[in-house]
């Protein structure tokens, strides 16, 4: 929600502060003077989320890029070492491993928060009952602190005596061993992420769906086209821009994946959810690698935006911004 | 958007806290004459001694009027994260705590201050000496603890077992556990973790050794080495909860001893204290051992930082907080883990402070003890790795020697680098 508040704010205030300053040559005295109260108003306005960017998100970033660079262990001062780390790992088999471990919590996670998601919004955009308060409930996990949702979903999976497998074995199945089978594991994360991000897709698509003309509907009902033929033909199409918000927000946070990790498993067993954040902290935290851990931070920067770009590249072929 | 992508980095938040270190070392105070504050970070307090800790802060207040200490307790499992990033920001307090897995890799790089303790034939030599770098001391002892088998002499009677005794054997142990084990009633014979601490205390046990004579590479990959991460693994499912069970999971043994399920726990000795209570009878032994008999022993320590303030201050409540009466007296008192003290009769009356009834076990596992072995580099690797390739093995996705063969490929790579 605050990333989305956020891009949309800072978007709109880049274009009004870049263009006018730049494009057009100052011509007179009080224009000039119109122009710096102009900037300076648009200076005041990008100040509040400005500062705190430069100091907790820019400055840090140039921080990790530099110790990147160097091999330190957090306790004695950092050695200069160039592009080691990266090469380091770019050898490292691990490497490869933790990111096809996030590639294939993604690959879980996303078409399940999507299709969940929409279910739900669909189910929600009807006349139905209570549909303000089921709203509200649906959204409650996304507010609820990850560490607190890892917990209760650790003991719901509890191979032993979670709730699960307790109702597994009541229709006479032998539920799996969840996160303490290294085959269940990923699953067992990506079913509890999905549930927690199920509210924020659901409010996202929500929104979209009831952005569309109801006419639209109307008129391809008196043409004859049942419920699926809708879906497919009329709302999804005219859907597809609440879409690509979602696809890019649940990629950029699926390759982030981390508290429920640390929480859940740590990345075990036997190292089969260790995804590239945990690895970063274990790197740094753990082991005191903190240049390697840096080098891996700004290789997986590259990864994000490699994937979000080609993403906005490709909307132009299936985005109907209408 | 992209800004997002370091975010919830843990680097973010070292980087950050580096560049605001650099301006916390900058403003240095000149030290007056007048009163100062040292901190203090500490997990040994945690879970249960607090007060305790604080008694002995406040006693050494009152000798020293003109010294504050602030204390910050943190638990063992957050602690050693937040010392390094600590480390790293230059926001180290004063005075902190080590232990002796770590000491090494603390002192190479230069965080610990050297000391000179007043009355260094106050602590028991053999402990002092391991805070010891060519010939110079960089932390002082502030207490040591054994490993040794606890049992609950309730069940060992229902069921008509011979209680363990010093003399015992890992068949002996074994034995008596395959006895005991009730899984109709939901009792278990034995619990011993499945970790790097337990394997290298086993190993010992069995006569192996964990690193090779220079500390370069592992030397566990042998038949004795196969055999006591057998003992080890292969309790599990039989007469221990498997990770099925939840074995493995924070407290769980500990839990299922209080609940009076579980017949042999080898554990700490700093758990008398929260086993004071229990509704059942209970004693310790030493260890049994397999070749011989090793009791792991660990020690915990405390260090005044290279760059404190307040060098003289924190020393002195260093030296206060591991060797004055008042700590012997509260640490004996609250059945805290037992202080480094070389003085002898003051530790009598821990022999008689009540259950559990064999304390001297305590003393006797101190004559056979294996230290954890200790690397230059990659000492969390090292254990890290070793723990996972074992419960590889418990879990039975690995066999027992593929584990080993995994464990000292990986170990190796580790620290040698």
């Amino acid at each position: 929600m605050t990333a989305l508040i956020g891009e949309a704010t800072g978007e709109v205030l880049r274009d009004g502060a870049g263009r006018p300053v730049r494009s057009q040559p100052p011509r007179g005295r009080t224009q000039r003077s119109r122009r710096v109260r102009y900037a300076l108003t648009v200076a005041a306005f990008l100040l509040p989320s400005a500062v705190p960017l430069a100091m907790f998100t820019l400055g840090p970033m140039i921080g990790a890029a530099w110790i990147s660079l160097t091999e330190w262990n957090l306790i004695s001062p950092a050695t200069w070492v160039g592009l080691d780390n990266y090469a380091t790992l770019l050898t490292d088999p691990e490497t490869g491993e933790v990111f096809l471990h996030t590639l294939y919590y993604i690959a879980g996670y996303l078409p399940m928060v999507y299709i969940g998601g929409l279910a739900i919004a669909l189910a929600l955009n009807t006349a139905l009952r209570g549909r303000t308060l089921l709203r509200g409930i649906y959204f409650l996990p996304v507010v609820t602190s990850w560490i607190v949702v890892a917990l209760v979903w650790r003991w719901l999976l509890n191979p032993a005596n979670g709730v699960v497998n307790t109702v597994l074995a009541f229709f006479g199945i032998d539920g799996p061993g969840w996160w303490t089978d290294p085959a269940w594991a990923m699953p067992s994360i990506i079913l509890a992420s999905a549930w927690k991000d199920l509210g924020f897709v659901m409010v996202i698509l929500l929104a979209g769906l009831q952005a569309i003309d109801p006419e639209l509907l109307d008129a391809a009902r008196v043409d004859g086209a049942g419920w699926w033929r809708r879906l497919f033909s009329v709302i999804l199409p005219l859907l597809s821009p609440a879409t690509f918000f979602v696809i890019v927000i649940s990629l950029i946070n699926g390759f982030q994946v981390f508290d429920q990790v640390y929480a859940m498993t740590g990345g075990g067993p036997g190292g089969a959810t260790q995804v590239v954040v945990q690895q970063i902290y274990d790197l740094t935290f753990r082991y005191g690698q903190a240049g390697e851990a840096s080098a891996l931070s700004w290789m997986l920067f590259a990864v994000i935006l490699a994937v979000t770009l080609i993403q906005i590249r490709g909307q132009r072929r299936w985005v109907n911004y209408g | 958007m992209r800004n997002t992508a370091l975010a919830g980095v843990g680097i973010v938040a070292a980087a950050a806290l580096a560049l605001t270190g650099c301006a916390a070392g900058d403003q240095s105070s000149d030290e007056a004459e007048g009163p100062v504050t040292i901190t203090y970070s500490n997990f040994i307090s945690n879970g249960g001694n607090e007060e305790n800790l604080q008694a002995i802060v406040d006693a050494f207040e009152e000798e020293h009027p003109d010294i504050t200490v602030e204390v910050t307790t943190l638990p063992y499992a957050d602690y050693g994260t937040a010392l390094q990033t600590d480390l790293a920001a230059g926001t180290v307090s004063d005075v902190f705590d080590i232990e002796y897995a770590n000491f090494a890799q603390y002192q190479a790089n230069g965080a610990l201050a050297e000391l000179s303790p007043e009355d260094s034939g106050a602590y028991r030599a053999s402990v002092l000496e391991a805070y010891q770098a060519d010939g110079a001391q960089y932390a002082l002892p502030s207490s040591f603890s054994t490993v040794v088998l606890f049992y609950n002499s309730d069940l060992f009677e229902a069921a008509g077992v011979e209680t363990p005794t010093g003399d015992w054997t890992w068949a002996e142990e074994l034995a008596a556990a395959e006895e005991l084990t009730d899984e109709g009633a939901g009792i278990w014979g034995d619990h011993q973790p499945v970790s790097f601490y337990e394997y290298y205390k086993v190993l010992a046990q069995n006569g192996g050794e964990f690193l090779n004579a220079d500390g370069t590479a592992v030397a566990f990959n042998t038949p004795e080495g196969v055999e006591a991460a057998e003992w080890l693994v292969e309790k599990s499912g039989t007469v221990m909860p498997s990770i099925e069970d939840g074995q493995g999971t924070p407290d769980f043994d500990t839990n299922l001893f209080l609940d009076g399920k579980l017949a042999m726990l080898h554990t700490g000795i700093w758990m008398f204290g929260a086993f004071a209570d229990v509704p059942f009878g209970w004693d310790i032994a030493v260890e049994p051992g397999n070749a011989q008999q090793a009791s792991a022993l660990f020690s915990n320590a405390v260090g005044v930082s290279a760059g404190s303030e307040h060098q003289e201050a924190a020393a002195r409540f260093a030296e206060f907080l591991t060797s004055s009466d008042v700590m012997v007296q509260t640490r004996l008192d609250a059945g805290w883990e037992l202080p480094a003290i070389s003085d002898e009769a003051a530790l009598d009356s821990y022999l008689t402070l009540g259950d559990p009834a064999n304390r001297q076990a305590v003393f006797d596992s101190l004559e056979q003890v294996a230290l954890p072995p200790v690397v230059a580099q990659g000492q969390q690797e090292m254990q890290d790795i070793m723990t996972e390739e074992l419960v590889e093995a418990q879990a039975g996705r690995k066999t027992v020697q593929e584990a080993l063969d995994s464990a000292e490929e990986r170990i190796n790579a580790a620290i040698g680098g």
